[in-house]
């Protein structure tokens, strides 16, 4: 079967995938148009593009996807005609090309009011990569930025100027924000939370036209006579299906456009499919991705030959965060349902507001509406849609929640198999429950496998409840134990040792564990006890719980010889140091190189030498770099401001500063850091555990991301922070991280593992809804304040020096330890290199 | 810590005293040409093991984590954290991987080795 696809947007590409899953798709010949440059990204997260992510990140194609055979992905080449009697499609650039069945998948396109003015220079869309880019030029130079139209676009967008740094406003025609998702209290609420971040917001305003401005570009008249000076414009006022490629085609299509298709997402032309944006269902058009992607399901199953697949109108309930506000609708919001009933619950000093629709007999939720805290979104909307019985007193579920009274929620057990979880990405409460009995028993490998709530989000305590229902169904314990001498998690150990005040590794296991411990235990143990305590970590007591990187306070290598990477805050260091460094290499005879993270690593230091090395060191001013330990790596930084002439902040002053306040800190694993002087990022800060980038205004604060084997990209946890506020977050931070983290556990994977994700982080972090803020800091505080160099520590302590050597009971260096030179420096020798030299010393 | 049969024994030399050890960790000896890594447990018993990883071939097995596994004495290596049984030198991970044992004892605050 040859099957062209006209767009690869998000769902054209979905269109694909289910296709191509299937026998029939996987033999068929497919060719897809894209007039855009890339294929499909997520335009869902479009105003990520401006916090950092960039058109990599958006991307939504799995890796070698269009490499399939048979897969033909033309980019930059739009179709331009349908001979629907030929069965041919005419593209810009590569002629005419048959198919044997059509998919429109074209979307849509941003409407524009037509007012006098609309075109001139400094007016834009908000619809692509390309848009953005636009915006983003433009913003450069102008002062303010407008917005119109309040739907959840405009929102988006109004967003995005403000992190451009524009003054910015939202002019909106209807007489409040959200009109289709939001009822007037709500919409009045939002407003109210959207003007507190500096966005001013005009409603009931009908743009007349747009001229001439005195202060700025743009003059915005408005018919009731008042006035709006701007420099940029963003037209967000809604979207239009993309119909053109099918009306000249002479298929059906709708009074106010849209391609009319069936339940089975066919167009009045059987051999032509319709999906998204562009489609026209039943008279109605989803502007929303997750109607999308089912139509996408439907028709691929179509075109696969399961006649039985059918579109049959998809929920258009949503949750979202606009600026940091929560807000959701579901279902009936407005309850137009006849006899609907509402229950209301406002708070305008905590800026919440809550309604339920329900029906006339009280018996079923019909509807909601959530602002200033959605938690609750999950489960109304699988109450909604099953329908579920109402509780006997509805008005719980919107109540906050009474001391010592657990929340009434749903109880998922409730739930039908076939309840939608994850509407985004289709999931159903079934298919969690088959991959919680094929084995994800953790939250991070449920949404690893099932792919539920990884777009949205707004499912994810939902997710975590059915997992923690099905576990305790299986009677599966759920064990998240040390090892066999500890029958708790790493948290739970952390809690038992500062709540008890346990000082020692013999402490610990006598009251919480059995048996000698291990070489997953005792590490654990110790760093447990360096976060609490922060004694050092070569105390006979200590010692022995050590790995062999921190009893000898430097890296193994495979020789059995040690690497030595002294610290060097933020990369920066002086002629004189980098002399010493060479010196003292030269004098040992250490390799040497530099680290990815901007250290010097000197290898080859036998044991023995260690000590002597460590003098010189100590001796030229150098510390401990603890590359050795579950602690503080480095901190990266460009140069900025100082020298750079892009650079907006001292990037280097504030790594240095970082560094040395976090150094030598025991964590549940090694922890890197970065802090680049602008937005160009060339520290890489969004690849590390905590990443700090610079803004005209201060910091924006990133955390949770890795680089190696498993790269992710740090989440924006918090923006244009000033240098005390900054230091009070990271601070936070680290020792939620260090208290909750899992054994060897990096940053990324435990947000993945958290309930509630980084959502969660921040209300620990940034608004300390836990009340532990001023604890966290005073922890840290305790910590900085006890910092040792373990290095200087160690050398002034013979006891602890008598371990640095190879033999007990002899001065003679390990033989087995040879090294031949390589491009001018030594390397460790192969084991046929190593018996000749034996052979030869010997 | 008495001495054990079917050990190759040739001579049994002192290596150190008692307090050179740190308890619940090793050394190596340096014995007749051999390297041994001894350890020291809390109850002041001495155990004795060849040094070298057969893993890695690194002579490191002193520096490893002392420990107990389903119930049995163990060294972890310190490069890629197998296993080595204290009493019988047999890897946990691969029984058929084994580090050679030797007689290890107290005397006084004398700690000897046969190897």
């Amino acid at each position: 079967m040859k099957l062209i696809v006209v767009g690869n947007g998000m769902v054209g590409q979905r269109l694909l995938e289910h296709f191509v899953a299937r026998a029939e798709g996987g033999a068929a010949e497919v060719t897809v148009l894209c007039e855009e440059p890339r294929a499909a990204y997520d335009r869902v997260r479009l105003t990520s593009f401006f916090s950092g992510k960039s058109a990599d990140d958006l991307n939504v194609v799995p890796a070698g996807f269009f490499e399939q055979p048979g897969m033909n992905l033309r980019l930059e080449d739009a179709a331009v005609a349908i001979d629907r009697k030929r069965k041919r499609v005419r593209s810009v650039r590569g002629g005419e090309l048959p198919y044997d069945k059509l998919v429109l998948a074209t979307g849509s396109y941003p409407f524009v009011p037509p007012l006098p003015g609309k075109d001139r220079p400094g007016c834009f869309v908000y619809r692509t990569i390309e848009d953005l880019e636009a915006i983003r030029a433009a913003a450069a130079g102008a002062r303010v930025g407008t917005v119109v139209g309040g739907g959840l676009l405009g929102l988006e967008a109004a967003k995005a100027l403000k992190d451009l740094g524009l003054e910015t406003h939202v002019v909106e025609f209807a007489p409040r924000l959200m009109t289709v998702q939001l009822d007037d209290v709500g919409g009045r609420l939002l407003r109210r939370k959207i003007e507190a971040l500096g966005v001013t917001v005009h409603t009931s305003k009908n743009t007349k036209e747009i001229g001439d401005g005195a202060a700025c570009r743009h003059r915005m008249a408005f018919l009731d006579g008042s006035a709006l000076e701007t420099d940029l414009i963003v037209f967000s006022a809604g979207i239009r299906p993309r119909d053109d490629l099918a009306r000249s085609a002479g298929l059906a299509v709708g009074e106010r456009g849209g391609i009319a298709i069936d339940n089975h997402c066919r167009s009045s032309d059987p051999d032509i499919y319709a999906v998204g944006e562009c489609a026209l269902w039943s008279g109605r058009i989803y502007g929303l991705v997750a109607p999308g992607y089912q139509m996408a399901e439907v028709a691929a199953r179509h075109l696969a030959g399961e006649a039985a697949a059918q579109f049959l109108g998809a929920d258009t309930s949503t949750k979202l965060k606009l600026m940091g506000v929560d807000v959701a609708s579901v279902g009936d919001a407005q309850g137009t349902t006849l006899n609907a009933l509402n229950y209301v619950y406002t708070d305008e000093a905590e800026g919440v507001y809550r309604k339920l629709v329900v029906s006339g007999d009280r018996k079923y939720l019909l509807g909601a509406i959530l602002v200033g805290d959605a938690d609750r979104y999950g489960e109304l909307l699988q109450m909604a849609l099953n329908p579920l019985p109402l509780p006997e007193h509805p008005e719980d579920l919107i109540l906050p929640a009474r001391e010592g009274a657990a929340g009434k929620g749903l109880g998922v057990d409730l739930l039908p198999e076939a309840a939608l979880v994850c509407s985004c990405n289709s999931v159903s409460k079934g298919a969690l429950c088959e991959a919680v009995a094929a084995g994800c028993t953790s939250l991070g490998a449920l949404k690893k496998h099932t792919k539920a709530s990884t777009t949205c989000g707004g499912c994810g305590p939902l997710v975590k409840q059915v997992l923690d229902c099905e576990l305790r169904k299986r009677g599966v314990e759920v064990k998240n134990h040390l090892c066999e001498h500890f029958a708790y998690s790493r948290q739970e150990l952390f809690h038992l040792v500062q709540v008890g005040k346990l000082a020692s590794f013999e402490a610990v296991v006598a009251k919480h564990g059995r048996g000698r411990g291990c070489d997953i235990c005792k590490p654990a143990v110790a760093s447990i006890l360096a976060s609490c305590w922060n004694e050092m970590i070569l105390k006979p007591r200590h010692a022995p719980l050590q790995d062999t990187n921190d009893r000898f306070l430097a890296n193994l290598q495979k020789n059995g010889t040690y690497s030595i990477v002294p610290r060097v805050p933020a990369g920066e260091i002086t002629p004189e140091k980098l002399v010493v460094l060479g010196k003292v290499a030269a004098k040992f005879g250490l390799y040497t190189k530099i680290t990815g993270a901007q250290r010097i690593d000197l290898f080859g230091a036998r044991v023995e030498q260690l000590p002597l090395i460590w003098k010189d060191l100590v001796d030229a001013g150098f510390e401990s770099g603890h590359a050795y330990g579950k602690a503080l790596r480095t901190v990266k930084s460009c140069v900025g401001s100082t020298w750079c002439r892009y650079g907006v902040q001292d990037s280097v002053a504030m790594a240095i500063r970082i560094e040395n306040r976090y150094r030598g800190i025991r964590s549940p694993h090694k922890m890197k850091m970065a802090v680049s002087g602008c937005a160009r990022e060339c520290a890489e800060a969004q690849g590390k555990d905590v990443g700090i980038i610079a803004t005209e205004r201060g910091w924006n604060l990133h955390v949770c991301g890795n680089g190696g084997m498993k790269p992710r990209h740090a989440d924006l946890l918090a923006q244009d922070l000033d240098d005390e506020t900054l230091i009070r977050f990271i601070d936070r931070f680290l020792l939620f991280y260090i208290r909750t983290g899992d054994r060897l556990q990096r940053t990324s994977t435990w947000l993945e593992n958290l309930e509630g994700g980084i959502d969660y982080v921040r209300k620990v972090v940034c608004e300390d809804t836990l009340g532990i803020g001023t604890e966290l800091e005073a922890d840290m505080q305790r910590l900085v304040d006890s910092y040792e160099c373990e290095w200087k520590k160690a050398i002034g302590d013979p006891e602890i020096m008598k371990r640095f050597r190879h033999f007990v009971n002899s001065d003679l260096p390990d033989s087995n330890v040879v090294f031949v030179a390589e491009r001018g420096q030594i390397r460790p020798a192969r084991e046929s290199e190593r018996e000749e030299a034996v052979v030869m010393t010997t | 810590m008495s001495a054990r049969p079917k050990i190759n024994t040739s001579k049994s030399i002192a290596v150190c005293r008692l307090q050179d050890i740190v308890p619940n960790t090793g050394v190596c000896a340096l014995v007749a040409g051999r390297q041994v890594a001894v350890f020291r447990l809390d109850d002041d018993s001495v155990h004795a093991i060849e040094n070298r990883d057969p893993f890695s071939r690194a002579n490191v097995l002193s520096r490893g984590i002392v420990g107990d596994l389903k119930g049995e004495l163990v060294v972890a290596s310190p490069v890629f954290k197998q296993h080595f049984s204290l009493v019988t030198g047999r890897c946990q991970e691969d029984p058929a991987v084994r580090v050679a044992v030797f007689a290890a004892w107290v005397d006084g605050d004398t700690v000897l080795v046969r190897a």
